[in-house]
């Protein structure tokens, strides 16, 4: 029993789910729903539309290139059971995928970061401009300059008139 | 075989019918149009035509029914007497013989008028002429419809007649009525013949099959015969009597020693003296049947007497080459206990094979039948023994092959063994990682998961993950701190504050407040004065209502009313207001309603401008200029607007979307495009 991946979406195909399509030429398509395979009918490509995993890492928006995804590796040659191995790769599988899911999250807030700081820069301008518009004794700035009253000595004046 | 074509003749039709099948099918296939422009010969050839091929078409019918009924005199003897009793040959003949001269007739019809229709001359005289022939030829068969209709009785008969073969292996059974012929039939075959305590409740032969060594025997049930002189039988006796005259059969006569039929012995006896010339060459077998009723050995002095006598007279039907063979001449049985019935048919059985094989071997056709057997046998050249010759060293592998076999047999338990040992096939599942080879022989019944939160064990498995998942997480610590390290260096700077934000938000709640004031603005009672013509169908709104009703209320309407006004008149050519102003002076003060409304005029009313007057910022000199400016401009357009061309004011889509492109169902196509 496997889980395979679906042809269109790259999403898990269950067993007992989804339709196996075979071409003359023996390449077996696998799809997970209908959804898939009727857009598969219709000659769409996964790289043009838009939910597919296929078009997400070919715009950049998943990761691709990682680490995790060298563990797991389709093996055409089966291996020899050792108990040792197994326990230690089903051990290690949810640690990976911990890790793999981690390292998504990251990319994707830092793809999104760019957008952040349009966002903040435009704040910043709206608020230099329209501040205008509120009355001015709603708005206290910190930044803005209060007159502070500064007494001077009359010492000084009086020097400054000697001096003349 | 002669017998089956009964079944195969055509239907003969009835006379009427007869002639509408002809005459319709002359008119569908011959050519149908004529008309009197056309040359004579063509008109000739037309009709001669028709009346030909109705002749040969009514010649054709009639010659199948001609050659498709038996003639009885071709027939084998048995069909041929048998047709006789059931239908009377003369009759039979009779009508065939009609049917022909029928035929005859309507080829003389049709040879005489096609004579008479080379010499017709016009369109209407051919025309009559073949109506005549055709006319002629069909009252011939209405004249013969009565033998048709006795032919079609006697096809329909003929075709359920049994289907009996003259020449193969045949038991006949006869008897007085009511003996238990029927039901011995109904014994030995799969024929579901009645049996009823009427008698004749066979009204016509009947035919089963049997089987016996391996040949299949033809059993014919007749009806009862009576002890009649012969030309008092009627038509049922007749028929079993035809069939003891012609078929070459074993005859097993029926005797019911109880005499529940309602015949004695005596009467039975005498039946079978007087029919005994029948039995000419054929096996005769007597059969005493209700022996449950009345054994045989019970009888009378007089009836075993009888019963003697008909023994004596089958004994001389033997066969001369058999054996005087007592037991197969005389037989009992009782149909209703099944108590020698197998017996009788066996008996009557072995009787006929003998007798036919017999016959066959003192034929001349033996020869022919001997020559086809051949037994070849190698003849012995000497008296010297050839045994086969087989190598030692193949006897001994042999031998070996077989010890080692037998020794592996009883040395290894099969898995077969081992199952049927544990309960069969359904109940013992086999291990089949008894065999495995791994590592560890204590590992050879784990169970091993395929899947794990959505992904392939298999896929990950190796020896060295231990070591790449160290690595792993190695990486993944210094990522996380080097990602720390950026977080803290990116923290300053264009961060907004609590309070920027909260003004911030403001501005924006303000800005939207504008923008739905100015939505609502736009579209409201405020900048629209008139009472829009839907809701003012009748003219109800006018200013006057509302000074009425604003009076009522209370309230002053003066102001209401003028503003109201002002605002609510269409935008007129006006006159100047310097020229009205002498029409305010008037004596009395009071002016016209009309007048004072016709003069009344708001403040942001725009004056409207004779088209000479220059406007300053156009950039006229003065207002000749612009008349000329404004001529020119008119001819300049002058002929395009006689051609009726269209011009720059003209390219104005009315209505962006009219309806009748835009809704509608297709009468042919799709909709998805409009």
């Amino acid at each position: 029993m496997r889980l395979e991946k679906c042809w269109f979406c790259s999403s898990t195909v269950y067993p007992g789910h989804g339709i196996q399509f075979v071409r003359n030429d023996a390449k077996v398509f696998r799809f997970c729903r209908s959804k898939c395979h009727k857009n598969f009918k219709m000659k769409r490509n996964p790289r043009k539309v838009k939910w597919t995993k296929a078009y997400r890492c070919l715009h950049g928006k998943d990761m691709t290139q990682d680490s995790t995804f060298e563990f797991e590796r389709k093996r055409n040659r089966p291996e020899r059971y050792d108990r040792n191995v197994t326990e230690q790769t089903l051990k290690a599988i949810p640690l990976i995928t911990k890790i793999r899911h981690e390292r998504q999250k990251k990319h994707i807030t830092n793809r999104q970061k760019q957008g952040k700081t349009k966002e903040r820069e435009r704040d910043a301008k709206e608020l230099e401009q329209d501040i205008q518009m509120l009355p001015k004794k709603d708005v206290m700035l910190s930044t803005q300059k209060t007159k502070v009253v500064v007494k001077v000595s009359q010492q000084q004046t009086e020097e400054n008139l000697m001096e003349e | 075989m002669v017998q089956y074509n009964f079944k195969k003749i055509t239907v003969v039709p009835p006379g009427k019918d007869f002639i509408d099948i002809i005459l319709s099918r002359t008119q569908r296939q011959t050519p149908t149009v004529v008309h009197k422009g056309y040359a004579i010969s063509r008109i000739r050839q037309f009709y001669m035509r028709k009346v030909r091929y109705s002749q040969q078409n009514f010649y054709e019918k009639l010659s199948t029914i001609i050659d498709e009924f038996p003639r009885l005199d071709d027939v084998h003897p048995f069909y041929g007497d048998l047709l006789h009793v059931l239908y009377n040959k003369d009759h039979y003949k009779l009508a065939l013989g009609q049917i022909n001269t029928a035929r005859n007739i309507i080829a003389k019809i049709s040879k005489d008028y096609l004579r008479l229709l080379k010499y017709g001359d016009s369109l209407y005289r051919c025309k009559c002429l073949k109506v005549a022939a055709l006319g002629r030829m069909c009252t011939v068969i209405k004249r013969i419809s009565p033998s048709l209709a006795y032919l079609e009785q006697i096809r329909q008969h003929m075709a359920r007649l049994p289907s009996i073969d003259p020449n193969t292996r045949t038991l006949l059974i006869c008897g007085y009525p009511n003996v238990g012929k029927s039901s011995f039939m109904n014994k030995i075959t799969r024929a579901d013949v009645d049996v009823q305590p009427y008698a004749f409740t066979t009204k016509s032969l009947f035919v089963g099959h049997a089987d016996y060594k391996y040949l299949r025997y033809q059993v014919i049930d007749t009806p009862g015969i009576l002890d009649r002189p012969f030309e008092d039988r009627n038509i049922i006796e007749m028929c079993s009597i035809t069939a003891l005259a012609h078929l070459r059969a074993a005859v097993l006569f029926f005797l019911d020693i109880s005499g529940s039929c309602g015949y004695s012995i005596a009467q039975q006896a005498a039946l079978f003296h007087s029919i005994k010339s029948l039995f000419m060459n054929k096996p005769l077998v007597i059969v005493c049947n209700k022996t449950d009723l009345q054994p045989l050995e019970k009888l009378s002095e007089e009836d075993m007497k009888l019963v003697m006598e008909m023994k004596a007279e089958a004994m001389k039907t033997i066969a001369q080459g058999g054996e005087p063979n007592e037991e197969g001449v005389l037989l009992t049985m009782s149909t209703l206990t099944e108590d020698g019935v197998m017996a009788v048919k066996n008996a009557a059985c072995e009787r006929l094979l003998d007798q036919r094989v017999e016959v066959k071997m003192k034929s001349k056709k033996i020869n022919d039948c001997l020559n086809r057997f051949h037994v070849a046998l190698p003849k012995p050249r000497d008296s010297k023994e050839r045994p086969p010759c087989i190598p030692q060293a193949v006897l001994e592998a042999r031998a070996d092959a077989a010890a080692a076999k037998e020794k592996k047999k009883l040395e290894r338990k099969l898995e077969k063994d081992l199952e049927n040992e544990n309960g069969g096939a359904g109940v013992y599942s086999a291990s089949l990682k008894k065999h495995y080879m791994l590592a560890n022989d204590e590992w050879k019944e784990d169970i091993l998961p395929e899947i794990l939160d959505g992904h392939n064990v298999a896929d990950f498995l190796d020896p060295d993950i231990l070591q790449r998942c160290e690595e792993l997480e190695r990486e993944e610590g210094l990522r996380l701190e080097e990602e720390v390290a950026q977080e803290a260096f990116q923290i300053d700077g264009h961060e907004l504050t609590e309070e920027q934000r909260e003004i911030l938000g403001q501005i924006r709640k303000k800005k939207a407040l504008i923008i739905q004031e100015h939505r609502m603005k736009k579209r409201t009672a405020e900048s629209r004065p008139i009472v829009p013509r839907k809701f003012d169908k009748d003219r109800k709104f006018t200013t006057d209502r509302m000074g009425r009703q604003l009076s009522s209320m209370g309230f002053d309407p003066i102001a209401a009313v003028d503003r109201a006004r002002s605002r609510g008149r269409k935008r007129e050519r006006s006159l100047s207001r310097a020229g009205n102003d002498g029409d305010d002076m008037d004596i009395d003060g009071q002016q016209p309603n009309k007048k004072l409304r016709a003069m009344s005029r708001p403040s942001s009313r725009s004056k409207s401008r004779p088209p000479e007057e220059v406007v300053p910022g156009e950039g006229f000199r003065d207002s000749d200029q612009k008349k000329k400016a404004i001529k020119k401009a008119k001819d300049s357009v002058k002929k395009r607007n006689k051609e009726a061309r269209r011009g720059e004011a003209d390219r104005v889509i009315p209505t962006l979307k009219p309806k009748h492109l835009f809704s509608g169902k297709r009468s042919i196509g799709k909709t998805s495009r409009r």
